[in-house]
């Protein structure tokens, strides 16, 4: 059986398939139009030769003697009497492998640690294939990231798709890259793809350097596509990610992370690209297509039936405005197996990660969690720790109405379990991992701070088990 | 381009256009409209969607990569079909209605099946029921297939055939293709292409509502939906519909399934599979998937079949609908539908009406929807197709488009509610957004069948519903200690009918689903218990006393009693209405 399906160029492939082409018709925003060519193909792959080096564009639409190119290094300086454009003949592929590992290259491969390019096994198409759905496997064992709120209450599970929503100013760099240094699988191998799209350097730099070790130690393909990088390179970076990593997978046998941030400037790239083409768009500017766009990149992920392996997505994005209904993170949330939002109401009470977690959900942890996956106490006690947040709000909006002094004993008590949630389980380090057994025993602990007939979420089995203190009994609320 | 002049003289077309799923091919001979063209080496399908001069434009139903023009499109004579037959039941197939199962790992368009036809293999067992001589006419039982899923699969006189039986196949193996009968000079097949965008024909349309019955009970009791008729499920990511429509499909009273993933998740759809497969039926003693079908087109799956997706699945239930079934077509979702529909209507250069989509998207919508229809078949048999959409609004945003044309043309919505699904109740309906055109009818039928009190019993709760919310937000300003009393009973009697009728746990053995019997029970139980708090305020009891007692028992009796247990929704109701008879 073939694997990811290369496909051949047309054996029929004409011969000036690599002639050079210098009818410049148009140059607009990233696009160029290109006359007098023959047998060009849509989503053929282009190359652009400038007197200042090569760019790379990819064939948007064709029209009897002439095609559209997108440019990704943009079409700035472009004069249309001194370029060569040459077609590949064939959508872009590029060669997958073992030999990604260890490497740092820029938003279209292109090495950036100094090492030869790199060359792997085979060709595979960028774009990728549907996986047919019959052959899906569906996801249920943990990925465990090591991070208390995400690992106790909502689960990353093998093979899904689960989006970071945050702010501008909130720490979800730094999450993400936590996730990305820390998580492991029950699985052979685990691996890590970094993609980053319209990064400032610093953040860069930050990403790096957090994640030397798991470089040095071959588990991590790092893609960099900087905040000065060309931003319509941005569009072809996820598909690059992600082609590597569904090698890595599913030929390879990895469980293989890929991280994805930040998708609003993807997104933002594809708008600009939709506007230059004058595009009829849907909301706030952005294509109508977005969602398939989308679509394209996050269900890349998954499991295969009768295989090891598997890719895991996390998309990290900014909110503009913290909108949670804007078209990237709403088209985003359509798409993905649940979301972790974080706040800027807790990361101001100087909680790290500061996770929302009542807006938070994976959709799949039920899945992935539990017993025979985790630990028998995690779903149920995940569910008592999430009902009692639910209950500390209306607890702590009350308070704010007639004062916390004039709260009865059980609402205040919810203040003090927010708080012990907060402070025990949620916050940790930026460096800390904590072992599943160690954050399910901080739930627990948070739990205790609550009179005992509010946890009707637990069996009493399991209270005289695993709630601190419990010896056998008898505790007054 | 020289040679392209010389394919248009020797009348082949090529195409001259490709912008991702839209060509457009120079030369075409005479196409219909709706006719299938195979274009490029890979002989993808595309549809002609308009004819002017020797120009088509067509809509392709794979990924056009690689596709150049002067690619030559060669017609196929025929629109887009789909193999009718046997092996459709517990069967995944693909927007184009190509078997999923036999489809490789990754689907490229050079995959090696581009048409159904390779489940023309099989064989099956045949049984007549008529014999040569006979009279017949159309949509008369020729014979059935045992064992081709848990419905009884029977082959039909088609539509406009009448006269003698000349020829029957005897007893005994056929292939999925093999002529089965010969009817008046007409040969009738095991199986059969139908076009796939072509509503299949009936006799009539029946109006007197019957109630489908999903197992849900803010449905059944609150916001039902009829046999043949058209819901939607309408809500912001997260607010529950999949699982609401996988609920009903899982519960639901109709003899087939026919679930269509439309451009939604590639891991639901493989859930599904899963699921279905393990679920035992308790309708048929088999496995759910026995008699459900599956059309998956996933969100990364070519766009445009999506578009086809939920044609495909229409017709498919249609086919089982006229040999008599009731059949059920999930659609998830047609938010997916419409925005393919706008993407090749933009690319085309449409003139867009609202947020991009063409003009034509409500009468787009509506003819889907007129679909769905409770119906005396060609054979005279009572059976429906009932459609049951999400729509996906975008921001939650229950004013775009798609929403709004979706509420005018379907018998009930079903609005879900964000809040509700992250104070995790499920399943979010909104008792207030939320509508049923049938209910009257319905209630009449409840009647008939032993129940006059069905709608009394909703009205009321709705009221309680309303006037509680109504208080809910007043409280939030003033607390709801400050309410008087009797206002304090009806907040508690709109937190009772929530948490103890309107909820209910997809994942607990016992209130996955719930029988007419069991949600009259329940509502009735609390109804009383709200009068009988009135009772107690009446008596000069204080409202903290009341809120004070203990309601757990009466919020978790869907889950303490089975699923024809009365006796224990009777006793619980006994000790609520006794304590709350004991306070002063
Ligand atoms: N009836 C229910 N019982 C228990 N949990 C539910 C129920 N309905 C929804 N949920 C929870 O909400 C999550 C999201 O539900 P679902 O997948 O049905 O949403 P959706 O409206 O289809 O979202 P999208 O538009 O993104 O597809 C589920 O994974 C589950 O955790
Ligand atoms: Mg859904």
């Amino acid at each position: 059986m073939s694997e990811l399906r290369d496909r051949e160029p047309h054996a029929s492939a004409l011969p000036g398939a690599r002639v050079s082409h210098r009818d410049i018709r148009a140059i607009r925003g990233p696009l160029l139009t290109v006359g007098g060519v023959e047998g060009v193909g849509w989503d053929e792959s282009v190359e652009v030769e400038t007197p200042d080096g090569l760019r790379h564009g990819l064939v948007l639409d064709v029209d009897s003697d002439q095609a559209t190119v997108q440019v990704f290094e943009g079409t700035e300086g472009l004069t249309s009497g001194a370029i060569d454009v040459r077609f590949d003949g064939r959508p872009l592929h590029i060669e997958v492998g073992t030999g990604w590992l260890g490497r740092v290259c820029n938003g279209r491969g292109a090495p950036l640690d100094g090492g030869p390019p790199i060359t792997g096994d085979r060709l595979a198409p960028v774009a990728g294939w549907p996986l047919n759905p019959v052959e899906r496997e569906p996801p249920h064992e943990p990925v465990l990231t090591g991070v208390s709120v995400i690992d106790a209450l909502t689960t990353l599970v093998r093979g899904q798709k689960l989006p970071i929503f945050s702010v501008a100013g909130l720490p979800h760099l730094a999450l993400a890259t936590q996730i990305a240094a820390q998580a492991t699988s029950a699985g052979s191998s685990f691996m890590v793809v970094f993609a980053a799209m319209g990064l400032p350097h610093a953040d860069i730099a930050y990403v790096r350097d957090r994640l030397e070790a798991r470089t040095a130690s071959g588990e991590l393909v790092l893609l960099l596509n900087a905040a000065d990088d060309p931003a319509i390179e941005r569009i072809l970076t996820p598909r690059l990610a992600l082609t590597v990593a569904e090698h890595l997978a599913f030929e390879q046998g990895a469980d293989v992370l890929v991280i994805m941030s930040d998708m609003t400037s993807y997104a933002e790239a594809v708008r600009e690209v939709s506007a230059a083409r004058r595009e009829i768009p849907a909301r706030r500017g952005y294509p109508g297509y977005l969602y398939s766009d989308l679509a394209g990149l996050y269900e890349r992920c998954g499991r295969v039936r009768g295989r090891d392996g598997s890719v895991t997505v996390v998309p990290v994005l900014t909110m503009p405005a913290g909108d949670i209904t804007h078209p990237v993170p709403d088209l985003t949330g359509y798409i993905t197996e649940g979301q972790v939002v974080l706040s800027p109401e807790i990361a101001s009470r100087g909680v790290y990660p500061p996770v929302d977690t009542l807006s938070s959900l994976s959709r799949l942890m039920r899945l992935g969690a539990g017993k025979d996956h985790t630990r028998d106490d995690h779903l149920d006690v995940s569910a008592q720790v999430l009902a009692a947040l639910a209950h500390a709000r209306q607890s702590a909006a009350l308070a704010e109405l007639v004062g916390a002094s004039a709260l009865g004993e059980t609402d205040r008590a919810y203040l003090t379990y927010r708080d012990t949630v907060e402070q025990r389980l949620l916050h940790q380090g930026q460096g800390e991992t904590r072992t599943l057994d160690d954050t399910l025993d901080r739930a627990w602990a948070a739990l205790g701070v609550l009179p005992r007939q509010e946890l009707t979420m637990v069996s009493p089995e399991m209270i005289a088990r695993r709630l601190p203190g419990e010896d056998a009994g008898v505790r007054d609320g | 381009m020289d040679d392209m002049t010389d394919a248009t003289a020797s009348g082949q077309a090529r195409t001259v256009r490709v912008t991702g799923p839209l060509l457009e091919a120079d030369g075409v001979p005479d196409v219909a409209m709706g006719e299938i063209l195979h274009v490029g080496p890979d002989r993808i399908s595309a549809e002609v969607v308009a004819v002017q001069g020797g120009r088509a434009t067509l809509q392709a139903y794979e990924y056009t990569g690689g596709i150049r023009a002067g690619e030559h499109a060669a017609p196929s004579g025929r629109p887009l079909t789909g193999l009718f037959g046997p092996g459709l039941l517990g069967s995944a197939f693909d927007g184009l209605m190509r078997p999923l199962t036999s489809a490789p790992v990754w689907l490229s368009p050079d995959r090696p099946l581009h048409t159904a036809e390779g489940a023309d293999a099989r064989r099956w067992h045949f049984e007549p029921r008529v014999v040569t001589g006979d009279e017949v006419s159309e949509g008369d039982v020729l014979g059935v297939v045992p064992d081709s899923g848990a419905v009884e699969h029977r082959v039909m006189v088609p539509a406009g055939t009448h006269g003698r039986v000349e020829w029957i196949a005897e007893a005994g193996e056929t292939g999925a293709l093999d002529r089965v009968a010969t009817v008046a000079g007409t040969d009738v097949h095991l199986s059969d292409h139908w076009p796939i965008r072509r509503p299949r024909p009936f006799r009539e349309r029946l109006s007197d509502p019957v109630p489908l019955h999903t197992g849900q009970r803010v449905l059944d009791l609150f916001f039902p939906v009829a046999r043949g008729a058209a819901a939607a499920v309408s809500g912001g990511f997260g607010t529950g519909k999949t699982m609401l429509l996988q609920q009903i499909a899982k519960w639901c009273d109709a003899d087939v399934i026919v679930y269509v993933g439309c451009g939604e998740r590639g891991n639901e759809m493989a859930d599904v599979l899963d699921d279905f497969a393990q679920l035992a039926d308790e309708r048929t003693g088999g496995r759910l998937v026995d008699r459900t079908v599956v059309v998956a087109n996933t969100s990364n799956m070519p766009m445009m079949a999506r578009e086809l997706s939920i044609y495909t699945g229409i017709s498919i239930a249609e086919f089982y609908r006229d040999m008599g079934h009731d059949a059920v077509v999930i659609a998830d979702s047609t938010s997916r539908w419409a925005e393919a529909l706008r993407e090749f209507a933009n690319r085309r250069g449409d003139l867009p009406a609202e947020e991009g989509f063409p003009a034509d998207l409500s009468s787009q919508l509506a003819a889907f929807y007129e679909r769905a229809g409770r119906v005396t078949t060609l054979g005279g048999q009572d059976a429906s197709v009932t459609v049951i959409g999400a729509v996906s609004p975008p921001g939650g945003d229950m004013s775009e488009p798609v929403t709004t044309i979706t509420q005018r043309f379907v018998r009930a919505m079903w609005m879900l509610d964000r809040d509700l699904a992250y104070a995790r109740h499920y399943p979010a309906v909104q008792w207030s957004g939320s509508f049923a055109r049938d209910t009257a009818g319905l209630a009449r039928w409840q009647t008939v069948r032993g129940d006059p009190e069905w709608s009394v019993r909703r009205a009321t709760a709705l009221e309680v519903l309303a006037e509680a919310d109504r208080l809910a937000s007043l409280a939030e300003v003033i607390g709801v200690n400050s309410l008087p009393s009797r206002e304090r009973m009806v907040v508690l009697g709109g937190r009772l009918l929530r948490e103890a009728v309107l909820a209910q746990n997809a994942l607990h053995p016992h209130d996955a689903t719930c029988s007419d019997e069991k949600g009259a029970a329940l509502l009735d139980t609390v109804l009383e218990v709200i009068d009988a708090c009135h009772a107690a305020i009446d008596r000069g009891a204080t409202a903290t006393a009341v809120e004070r007692l203990d309601f757990g028992p009466v919020i978790r009796a869907a889950q303490a009693a089975g699923r024809d247990d009365s006796a224990t929704i009777a006793t619980i109701r006994e000790q609520a209405l006794d304590e709350l008879g004991r306070l002063p």
